[in-house]
């Protein structure tokens, strides 16, 4: 008979709490040094913010304007269309979700069909018909402001910017040498350059250079701007893609008789833009962030209407307050949306390939 | 056994003095040969010699720089009405499969019929599951790439060039990617494509199937044809030193 | 045979189509250009860098002298200088913040690897420009004033005036010292190049590095006990009541709110980023490394310095480039808190001279001066490491 090797417990400082406290905080000697400042650190530092938020801090500068941080000059009365299509995304979104979740299948077209007609439909509610209309009154894009705008601009420039900067991508990958240098000047140019001064150009110089038929407003030209700039960073982010597609994809194409338009819409395109998903995803997050720069050029997105709502006599000098607020607003806007996009990088990694 | 639909009146592929270069590379240096229709040619030869970039300026995946290429009456020039009439008439499966990897089976082998035949959708993959059938995995057309072994992946391949009912096949290494279990079932298809009566030029040491099917083969080395011969002569009778070497070296394994 | 060639209608030509389609594109890009420029010239505007010369007439506070009768191009000079202020220390401080928080990240100890993600997480997704309007507005503006200013230990001040440091001052002296720094920087650049001889002929420095750092400590000091007072005396900052009773601060260097806020903001907005950067590159070196060189007796310190480091290096510098040149571009915020950098002035000088187009250029052609020279140190830098490694 074998003998049966005895399973002992382990010793009871390696597992359970003691053993986690152990290996993660006391290890060695400078480990239990460090722990020791970062306990007195955190004590301080959260005691002062717990303090403020709870004690001092005048929440009323936040709850009376909070329509104002949402919405800003948007007229109350039309305030509804705003609403609408929240719940037309927030809708689209979660059939999205459970779309994916039970299946694990690409998205049906019914639903990418219906993403698509959201934009023009979103854009007809929020800005309406003419002023007389007694339906959707006209609300002017150059009126729109607060968290709309800053939502409008970075969607509107993230969406804009992807057809031109899928163009850029494959046009810096040409064969052809004039239209290889003209997009890799302007991809590079652009890339060198701040998105502030790229806004400034769209807002004082564009006017110039366009005929005098066509006006645009301040916020139409800070979309220019936007897109213009994304574009570039798109462009790269595609360019991305497309390398790690393999030669063999190519040749394989042309191989069955697919033209140069149908090996990139067919095969290249598909391929290489599925893999750039997250990055782009990531391009979003930093665009989000960077429309608060409008406020430069003189619009009123969240940060703007921010700024002068510390402005207001009754509220002056209450600036923590606001701004703190506005940061947690990006901050859950963004941190959503950076937890969902690894998220989707791991959906998409256990993916077909 | 030999193909009996060998058309000895015919040539379906004419090389004329074809060089080709890599920059200061010179790559073919003066290919002349011309195969008939339904002839099965298998290409060997050491690597580096030129073989595959002889089969790849067939079908235009690698330009030409001097000689003439006709394939079907043809002349294979920068016209590209020629060039895809001519890649159009030739189907190709390459050693790393290169599959679509984003497209089911079933639409990898559908695609091209669909939109550069402009079949109609059911017409297309009514083919392209008959076509899945003579290659023995109907059952994956639903599948993607990514899920099939090797030797299936290359069974799609197949498949995929043959659903655009190619005149020519060309075939770069086949095997080589593939496990040892696997190249069996690939090369069953391919003598069964032979015997059907497809010109097929095959770049390959399975010397097995090149004495089962092959009308001829052919020796590349140095960017030309060294030695061609009947398989029977080939085997029996090298007659070039070059031919003798490799010969002994591939088949001792 | 070249008839049959010739033939081919040009429309089916592949060769001829390629060329065909590039003068298309620039003929495109020409038209529109040209199209932008006649409605451009329609406006009876002109191009012309001419008011470069012209007096200014605005007050400039920050960075060099400048006066109202100074020039555009001296006022934006004032500008470029400033932003080369800012970027220059901001990158240096954001990659020690980066390094530190990005090591702290990695730490096995769990509450300080905590801390350091949940630093990077708050700034990565806020916006820099709501970081520095608050650390501008709701911070450093909200200080208190000169009169009831803050004083840290080692005499620095703090207030919403910006803050001074204590700063060495040359005296008279100072002219007999200075030669003694010169040999000393002479004498540890002799011995970096022995040690260096040293690594070629026998593969090992025949002495640690920091034997180099001798000459450059002892030599100065022998020089200050030599000579007869001491060539340089700490400055202390102190505030004087002017007549009138206004406060002011004299001594030390000064660094005002502006410039405080901007470089504090892009140092902790880049250090985070400088951070995930730093924590990728360690992370890519693969935990075999690791394991070799401990097997092989290496201590924990060595397997940082001369294992993980070098190889980590190779992952870092590339991104590390990007976050320099974003911090570059960032300090454009600096319009936001009214500091005064190259953009902030180049927009002061186009409202004042209605110069559009030219003002622009040159803000254009400024940042692309600047990223490219970063470009350029880094990629020498990164191609030195490339080559250690091999």
């Amino acid at each position: 008979m074998a003998v049966q090797p005895k399973i002992l417990k382990p010793p009871p400082t390696e597992v359970g709490l003691l053993g986690w406290l152990k290996k993660n905080l006391f290890s060695t000697w400078y480990n239990v040094l460090l722990t020791i400042f970062s306990v007195i650190f955190i004590y301080f530092v959260s005691r002062a913010i717990i303090t403020w938020v709870v004690r001092d801090a005048r929440w009323e500068v936040v709850t009376t304007n909070f329509r104002v941080f949402m919405i800003g000059r948007y007229p109350r009365e039309q305030a509804w269309r705003v609403l609408v299509s929240l719940g037309i995304i927030v809708f689209l979104a979660f059939l999205t979700w459970v779309s994916r979740r039970s299946k694990g299948n690409p998205i049906p077209r019914w639903l990418v069909i219906g993403w698509l007609l959201s934009f023009p439909l979103i854009g007809i509610l929020l800005r309406g018909f003419s002023e007389e209309s007694s339906f959707l009154p006209l609300v002017s894009e150059d009126i729109w402001s607060g968290l709309l705008l800053t939502l409008v601009l970075a969607i509107v420039g993230i969406v804009a910017s992807f057809p031109l900067g899928v163009l850029l991508a494959l046009g810096r990958r040409s064969k052809l040498p004039a239209i290889k240098v003209l997009c890799t000047v302007y991809i590079e140019t652009i890339r060198g350059v701040p998105l502030i001064s790229v806004l400034f150009m769209s807002q004082l110089m564009l006017p110039l250079f366009l005929p005098p038929e066509i006006r645009l407003g301040t916020v139409m030209r800070a979309l220019t701007g936007i897109t213009l700039f994304s574009a570039a960073y798109t462009a790269e982010n595609v360019r991305g893609g497309l390398a790690a597609i393999p030669i063999g994809q190519y040749e394989a194409a042309r191989a069955v008789g697919l033209n140069e338009a149908l090996v990139m819409g067919l095969i290249v395109l598909p391929q290489a833009l599925r893999a750039v998903i997250p990055t782009i995803v990531g391009q979003f997050i930093s665009l989000f962030k960077d429309t608060t720069l409008v406020i430069i050029v003189g619009l009123l997105d969240l940060l703007g209407i921010a700024k002068s709502v510390t402005g207001q006599k009754e509220f002056i000098g209450l600036h923590k307050e606001v701004y703190a607020f506005a940061a947690v607003i990006f901050f859950i806007c963004c941190f959503t949306m950076s937890y969902a996009s690894r998220r989707l990088e791991q959906t998409l990694g256990v993916g077909e390939r | 056994m030999h193909n009996d639909n060998l058309n000895p009146t015919e040539d379906i592929i004419i090389y004329r003095d074809v060089h080709k270069w890599f920059g200061d590379f010179h790559v073919l240096r003066g290919v002349n040969i011309t195969i008939k229709r339904g002839e099965v040619v298998v290409v060997c030869g050491p690597s580096g010699g030129g073989k595959s970039t002889f089969i790849r300026t067939i079908n235009r995946l690698e330009e030409h720089q001097r000689g003439d290429i006709i394939v079907d009456g043809i002349e294979l020039t920068n016209d590209l009405r020629n060039i895809h009439a001519i890649q159009r008439e030739i189907g190709m499966v390459f050693q790393s499969f290169n599959l679509f990897p984003h497209l089911k089976v079933i639409d990898n082998v559908s695609l091209a019929p669909f939109w550069v035949r402009k079949w109609s959708k059911e017409e297309a993959v009514r083919v392209a599951m008959e076509l899945l059938e003579r290659v023995g995995i109907p059952e994956q057309a639903n599948k993607y790439p990514g899920q099939l072994s090797g030797g299936q992946q290359q069974r799609v391949a197949i498949a995929r060039a043959l659903a655009m009912q190619p005149k020519i096949m060309l075939f770069d290494e086949p095997t080589s990617a593939l496990d040892p279990e696997m190249i069996k079932e690939v090369l069953d298809v391919m003598i069964e494509l032979a015997r059907s009566g497809m010109t097929m030029i095959v770049v390959t040491h399975e010397m097995g199937f090149a004495k089962e099917v092959a009308n001829r083969i052919i020796f590349f080395s140095d960017g030309n044809i060294v030695e061609q011969n009947t398989t029977e002569e080939f085997f029996l009778n090298p007659r070039e030193a070059r031919t003798k070497l490799f010969l002994s070296q591939i088949l001792t394994h | 045979m070249a008839e049959r060639r010739r033939a081919v209608p040009f429309w089916r030509d592949e060769r001829v189509l390629k060329v065909l389609t590039q003068i298309g594109f620039v003929v495109l890009v020409l038209v529109v250009g040209s199209g932008m420029l006649s409605n451009y010239r329609k406006r009876g505007l002109t191009f012309s860098f001419g008011f470069l010369d012209e007096e200014a007439s605005f007050h400039l506070a920050e960075g060099i002298p400048f006066s109202p009768t100074d020039s555009y191009a001296r006022a934006f000079l004032v500008g470029v200088v400033n932003t080369a202020r800012v970027a220059s220390l901001g990158i240096i401080l954001a990659t020690l913040v980066g390094l530190v928080t990005g090591i702290a990240r990695l730490s096995d100890n769990w509450l300080v690897s905590r801390i350091a993600s949940v630093y990077i997480e708050i700034i990565r997704n806020t916006p820099l420009l709501v970081q520095l309007f608050f650390l501008y507005f709701a911070v450093i503006i909200q200080l208190p004033s000169l009169r009831e200013a803050l004083v840290l230990p080692g005499n620095i001040l703090l207030s919403n005036r910006g803050f001074v440091l204590p700063w060495p001052r040359p005296t008279v002296s100072f002219g007999l010292w200075w030669p003694f720094l010169v040999v000393a920087v002479i004498g540890a650049t002799l011995m970096l190049i022995l040690r260096r001889r040293g690594v070629q002929r026998t593969g090992r420095p025949s002495f640690n590095l920091l034997w180099v750092g001798v000459p450059l400590i002892v030599i100065p000091v022998l020089g200050w006990l030599l000579i007869p007072r001491s060539p340089l005396l700490l400055d202390l900052p102190e505030i004087v009541t002017m007549s009138g009773g206004v406060l002011k601060v004299e001594g030390g260097t000064k660094f005002s709110p502006e410039y405080t806020a901007l470089l504090f903001g892009l140092v902790v907005y880049t250090g985070a980023f400088i951070a995930e950067v730093v924590r990728a590159g360690i992370l890519a070196v693969p935990r075999g490394q690791t394991e070799a060189a401990r097997a092989q007796g290496f201590t924990n310190g060595q397997i940082l310095r001369l294992i993980i480091m070098p190889q980590a290096l190779r992952v870092i510098i590339p991104p590390l480039i990007s976050q320099y040149l974003n911090l570059t571009k960032n300090s454009s915020l600096a319009i936001g808190i009214a500091f005064l950098d190259l953009y902030a002035v180049s927009t002061t000088m186009l409202n004042q001279s209605g110069r559009v187009v030219e003002v622009f250029l040159m803000i254009m052609a400024s940042y692309l001066t600047m990223s490219l020279t970063i470009s350029l140190i880094m990629n020498i830098v990164n191609r030195r490491i490339q080559i250690v490694e091999r």
